[in-house]
């Protein structure tokens, strides 16, 4: 076995731990199932020996077995049951368990890793990868134990019965356990890879199927569905081929398994007519019958087990998948003695930063802000100039790669980041609504807000009279990504989460882009009645909103060029006058 | 499941081998008990000999031999079908995905699309595989032991087939019963599915709102559904493997007790006991193979079932066919034109009317939520109207072959988005052979050369998905850039400069008018400047028309886009 399987394999062995208790019954219950299962062939066999021909034939005796048999299956189908019942508990319980790991860890996954990770891929891991897990295990439950059990107790019983013939069948069958380990080597990378190719597929998937209606506007449905087959194709021939080869154990394990059968049944039969003979072992047809089925009875776990040992593979190979998500590097956890930020006055000051998506391209350098409480910082510069980036630092993000960003005197570093973005409130060009009804969406920021009080908010916000007109107003559900809404609209709702919960600082980068000016007259006299008293970042083109700012800053290429008020930089007649003039251009 | 079975149809020939040898395979294993009743028969107490036996066992091997070689071919052609199976069902899903109508793709939610994709046709492939290789086998063994059985002794026989029926009536309702309950635990999959994605997409808004442990609380919530589900359609499908294995015991004590009469009785000699009792025996082993493939082919049929209801949706666009004549003017008119979104109270677009001509360019305007988008929507025909007419050069957009329709647009939507690979291969969307200076030509008209200059590979730079590594104003010149390359006779701007400041927004409008081949411009803006020296203005208001003509017409004429203009000007001191 490959060495990142055998560490895979050691760290579910780990996960299942916590159901230790639940492992013993399940054991137990394999245990009553397997006797069960090895007792019946013994008294069948009996019977067969009690009817020896034309009014020989033992009736009281036989009807007396009977009973014992009735009783013996009615245990067995009860633990058989149980012990399913119990694996299912065990397998879907970790699979929640894994899941539950998984989803935690992308909530700790710096953001870096988000932006440079396709979806797909990521939910592919999440949800298909987990589901083979589950799979595979389930099935290494049901049959792993009592295989193992089911071999060791047939093997007692026939060295019981006829030691000899015992004895022709151990030497024989590890042939099987040979191929079957043979193939499962082979298989494993087949099904790495395979899900590897199915993972890409999905991102492709996420990403087509996302943005269907660009797909649409462009034709290019034709070409998609091109690409698509071409990692349709690959994902068939991979398929194809880990599926193939893992059921080649199967055959060939029956294969051992027919020559054993045959052996059983030629020294069985040779011992009877006495070709050869073993002193003190008595044996009758009865006892061969019995043997031949337990031959049966034997093998037939070599075969299951072979059939778990590859679909164990396959979950393996998932379960590598899932793990490499979950440990991920998490971002850097908050300082020990991070303090709670709390009772922010807003006095923000960056000192010296630097920062940098990839090491090899420098983009902020030696920036350094001074912003006041209260103040209002206007943000403009040509699009890809550091706005966003700007953004990114503020709300930690991502942590700059030197110097320091403070709030009212505290390194960012050295707070809580939860404390950090409780204290500012986000409005974003790209407006995000997770699925829910309007009103889940509003009081995201806070859960308890009463009625009126998100009614205020959205009126102040210009939203309430759309909602209003929505078919169950507040209660509406939206789609995943806000289905029918309009990009004015989401933005409209975006805000309304702000005015809610009226955080301390704000920042509005592009927050009224896709609403309509008169709209957004209304709004920004909510907006000037918020941020009074609130340090504010703006970014936006309209530069009427920028022309109150107390500080406007100039970005071009990761720097600042300018930096002042509305009239100082258009006295300087430099590049902010250059880009405020140009609006009046043509 | 049947309505999918014709995915097989490329693959008769494997979908044929497969079972075909399953039950070459399975007839030789039947003959095993015949062979060891000859042993004890003949052998044993006929007294036939060593030699006998010797010969008989060397059959018995050669039987396996046969058998390896049928189940190897099976599992080959079963694997070959079930992956191609599948391969042509991905395709067909992801076609027909692509040509659901807006309104549908806002219904379904992209996660409910994506899990139909992925895990359910996983899925139906393992289903499909087993009932492959398994599916023929499994019932053959357990009717052939049956038909065997008579073949030893009819009352036997009877037996045989009435623990049979009542086998059948145990799995069939255990498989009826549970489907539906796998069907809810697909669709509690989806749920996961979504909070999975949604977790990502909105990885920024939900951090800023902390939000991170009540994302894990609701998950868990979520996942805990999941799981119940599970357990509950886990003990019902359990069932199965127990109640078939005290079927079948119960029915070989029957077969003893008769078996003990008749041996008593001198009708039956022991070996046929012990053959029958044999082949009770293969139907046990058989079902408890089979009892595992039926969930899982119960599995798959509820997959299936989700599959299936996607396929199954009709493009809910009208399709027309060509009526009327081909007229050069108006070039685009639309007649009283009204949309509803489902259920919506309110009309999106109520009554609107207008011409265009060819070349002209048309600025729409209004409030958020009044239409805008709405009405340049239609024009593709991403939408139909409920009521009214929108014809160009005379032919209803219904008519007209969306393909057709859609090649003459060039489209840049109101979210940017650049697509997972080179800046080339993203323009050549447009236009899949466009060259270099087609491409070039139009980022220059884009405003976006620079966007392209600063990046070290030029057009070979690598296009994260969604465009992640561009900043939304150079998404935003992209995406005009890659509906420019077709050179279309419509352009569609929807507030697509929105992340442009203004002296790009300018520089972009002036390039726009010089284009050489001078497309019809419908610019959607929430500026005046934008659109102030458009040959029409509409002003939207709550889906409907409150004012078309220019930019000073509409100063006098029209109350609502005073207001617009002025709530822009004022301050800004025009």
């Amino acid at each position: 076995m490959a060495k990142t399987q055998k560490s895979v394999l050691k760290r579910v062995l780990k996960q299942l731990k916590g159901y230790k208790f639940w492992l013993i019954l399940t054991v137990f219950f394999a245990l009553v199932t397997v006797a069960g299962n090895l007792i019946l062939p013994v008294l069948f066999g009996q019977i067969v020996d009690l009817i020896v021909g034309k009014n020989n034939v033992e009736f009281k005796a036989i009807y007396f077995k009977f009973i014992i048999i009735g009783a013996v299956i009615a245990i067995t189908c009860i633990a058989q049951w149980l012990m399913s019942i119990i694996n299912n508990h065990i397998t879907y319980n970790v699979v929640k368990d894994i899941r539950a790991e998984a989803f935690a860890k992308i909530q700790r996954l710096p953001l870096k890793y988000i932006d440079a990770h396709s979806y797909g891929d990521i939910v592919s891991r999440n949800i298909a990868d987990v589901d083979q897990f589950a799979d595979g295990l389930l099935m290494g439950f049901t049959q792993l134990f009592t295989g193992v059990l089911t071999i060791i107790g047939t093997l007692v019983i026939m060295f019981v019965i006829n030691w000899v013939i015992a004895l022709v069948v151990f030497v024989i069958t590890p042939l099987s356990l040979f191929v079957a380990k043979f193939i499962a080597s082979k298989t494993y990378s087949m099904f790495k890879k395979t899900s590897q190719i199915r993972g890409e597929q999905t991102a492709f998937i996420d990403e087509m199927i996302g943005n269907l209606k660009v797909v649409k506007a462009f034709n290019r449905e034709d070409e998609n569905i091109e690409k698509f087959d071409e990692i349709n194709s690959r994902l068939t021939s991979a398929s194809l081929k880990s599926i193939f080869f893992s059921s080649l154990t199967n055959p060939c394990t029956r294969f051992v398994n027919a020559v054993v059968y045959a052996a059983v049944a030629l020294s069985g039969a040779l011992m009877l007519i006495g070709t050869f003979s073993v002193p003190a072992v008595s044996f009758t047809t009865g006892l061969l019958v019995s043997l031949l089925s337990y031959a049966n009875q034997y093998t037939k776990p070599f075969n299951e087990i072979s059939g778990v040992i590859t679909e164990l593979q396959n979950a393996v190979a998932c379960a590598g998948r899932i793990y490499e998500l979950i440990d991920e590097q998490p971002q850097k956890p908050d300082a020990e003695n991070a303090k709670q930020l709390s009772d922010v006055e807003g006095n923000i000051e960056f000192e010296n930063v630097y920062f940098s998506y990839t090491a090899d391209k420098k983009l902020i350098e030696n920036l350094n802000i001074k912003a006041k409480a209260g103040q209002r910082i206007a943000i403009v510069g040509p699009t890809g100039c550091g706005k966003t980036t700007l953004i990114n630092l503020l709300m930690r993000f991502y942590d700059t790669t030197g110097g320091s960003i403070f709030v009212d005197g505290n390194n960012i570093m050295d707070v809580t980041r939860k404390s950090l973005r409780k204290n500012y409130g986000m409005v974003l060009q790209d407006t995000w609504l997770k699925s829910g009804t309007i009103r889940d969406n509003i009081t995201i920021g806070k859960p308890d807000a009463s009625e009126e009080e998100i009614i205020e908010a959205a009126k102040a916000a210009r939203s309430h009279n759309f909602i209003m007109q929505l078919p169950k107003g507040y209660d509406t559900e939206i789609a995943e990504d806000g289905g029918n809404l309009s990009q004015g609209q989401k933005q409209l709702l975006c805000i309304t989460r702000i005015m809610l919960c009226l955080p301390p600082m704000l920042i509005l980068d592009e927050a009224t882009s896709s609403i309509d000016t008169r709209t957004e007259v209304k709004i920004q006299e909510a907006f000037a009645k918020l941020m009074s008293g609130r340090t504010s970042f703006i970014v936006a083109h309209r530069l009427s909103t920028i022309k109150e700012a107390d500080i406007i800053l100039v970005m071009k290429e990761g720097n600042i060029v300018e930096q002042g008020t509305h009239t100082e930089l258009l006295s300087l007649g430099g590049f902010y006058s250059k880009l405020y003039n140009s609006q009046f251009a043509v | 499941m049947r309505k999918l079975l014709k995915y097989l149809k490329a693959y008769k020939l494997q979908s044929v081998l497969a079972p075909l040898f399953k039950l070459l395979e399975a007839s030789f294993e039947l003959i095993v008990p015949l062979v060891v009743a000859a042993i004890i028969d003949n052998g044993i107490d006929g007294g036939a000999g060593t030699g006998y036996i010797v010969k008989a066992c060397l059959i018995l091997v050669l039987l396996g031999i046969i058998g390896l070689v049928c189940a190897v071919s099976a599992q080959y052609f079963a694997a070959k079908a079930a992956v191609g199976f599948s391969k042509g069902l991905r395709h067909d899903l992801f076609s027909k995905m692509q040509s659901l109508s807006y309104s549908q793709i806002d219904g379904l939610g992209t996660s409910k699309m994506i899990t139909r994709m992925t895990s359910d046709v996983n899925q139906i492939q393992s289903g499909v595989n087993l009932v492959l290789r398994l599916f023929m086998r499994s019932p053959f063994i357990v009717f052939g032991a049956m038909i065997m059985a008579f073949v030893i002794n009819a009352v036997a026989g009877g037996v045989f087939a009435i623990a049979i029926a009542v086998l059948c009536v145990v799995v069939f309702g255990i498989m009826l019963a549970s489907i539906p309950l796998y069907k809810k635990v697909q669709g509690r999959l989806d749920r996961i599915t979504t909070s999975t994605r949604e977790t990502l997409t909105g990885a920024r808004v939900l951090r800023a709102f902390c939000k991170e442990d009540e994302e894990i609380a609701e998950y868990g919530k979520r996942n805990g559904e999941l799981t119940k589900a599970q357990l509950f359609v886990g003990k019902i499908s359990a069932l199965m493997n127990p109640l078939t294995y005290a079927i079948i015991n119960c029915a070989i004590i029957v077969l003893l007790s008769v078996g003990a009469l008749k041996v008593n009785s001198g009708t039956l000699d022991r070996g046929s006991v012990v053959a029958l009792y044999n082949y009770m025996g293969q139907i046990l082993i058989e079902l408890i193979k089979l009892a595992n493939l039926i969930i899982t082919v119960t599995k798959s049929f509820a997959c299936a079932g989700r599959v299936n209801e996607i396929l199954e949706m009709q493009p809910a666009i009208k399709h027309g066919c060509l009526i009327g004549e081909s007229v050069k003017s108006p070039f685009i008119s639309f007649k009283n034109v009204c949309v509803n979104y489902g259920n919506a109270s309110v009309n999106a677009l109520d009554g609107v009317s207008f011409d265009v001509e060819r070349g002209q360019t048309v600025g729409i305007i209004g409030g958020t939520g009044a239409g805008k988008t709405t009405l340049v929507n239609l024009i593709p025909h991403f939408y139909d109207a409920a009521d009214g007419e929108i014809l160009i050069e005379g032919e209803n957009v219904n008519a007209v072959g969306d393909e057709v329709l859609r090649d003459k647009c060039g489209i840049v939507p109101q979210r940017a988005v650049l697509f997972e690979g080179t800046i080339r291969e993203n323009m050549q969307w447009g236009k899949n052979d466009a060259t270099d200076e087609e491409i070039s030509e139009a980022v220059e008209a884009a405003q976006a050369a620079d966007v392209i200059k600063a990046k070290e590979n030029g057009l070979d730079e690598k296009v994260e998905q969604g465009g992640k590594n561009f900043s939304g104003g150079q998404r935003q010149r992209l995406t005009i850039a890659r509906a420019l390359v077709k050179k279309p006779e419509i352009l569609i701007l929807d507030d697509s400069a929105s992340a442009l400041d203004y002296a790009t927004d300018a520089a972009l409008r002036k390039s726009l008018k010089n284009l050489d081949y001078s497309p019809t411009v419908f610019i959607v803006s929430q500026r005046t400047s934008s659109i102030k020296h458009a040959d029409k203005i509409i002003v939207l208001d709550g889906g409907k028309m409150i004012g078309v003509g220019t930019h000073e017409e509409l100063l006098k004429s029209c109350e609502v886009y005073r207001e617009i203009h002025y709530s822009q000007y004022e301050k800004e001191g025009a």
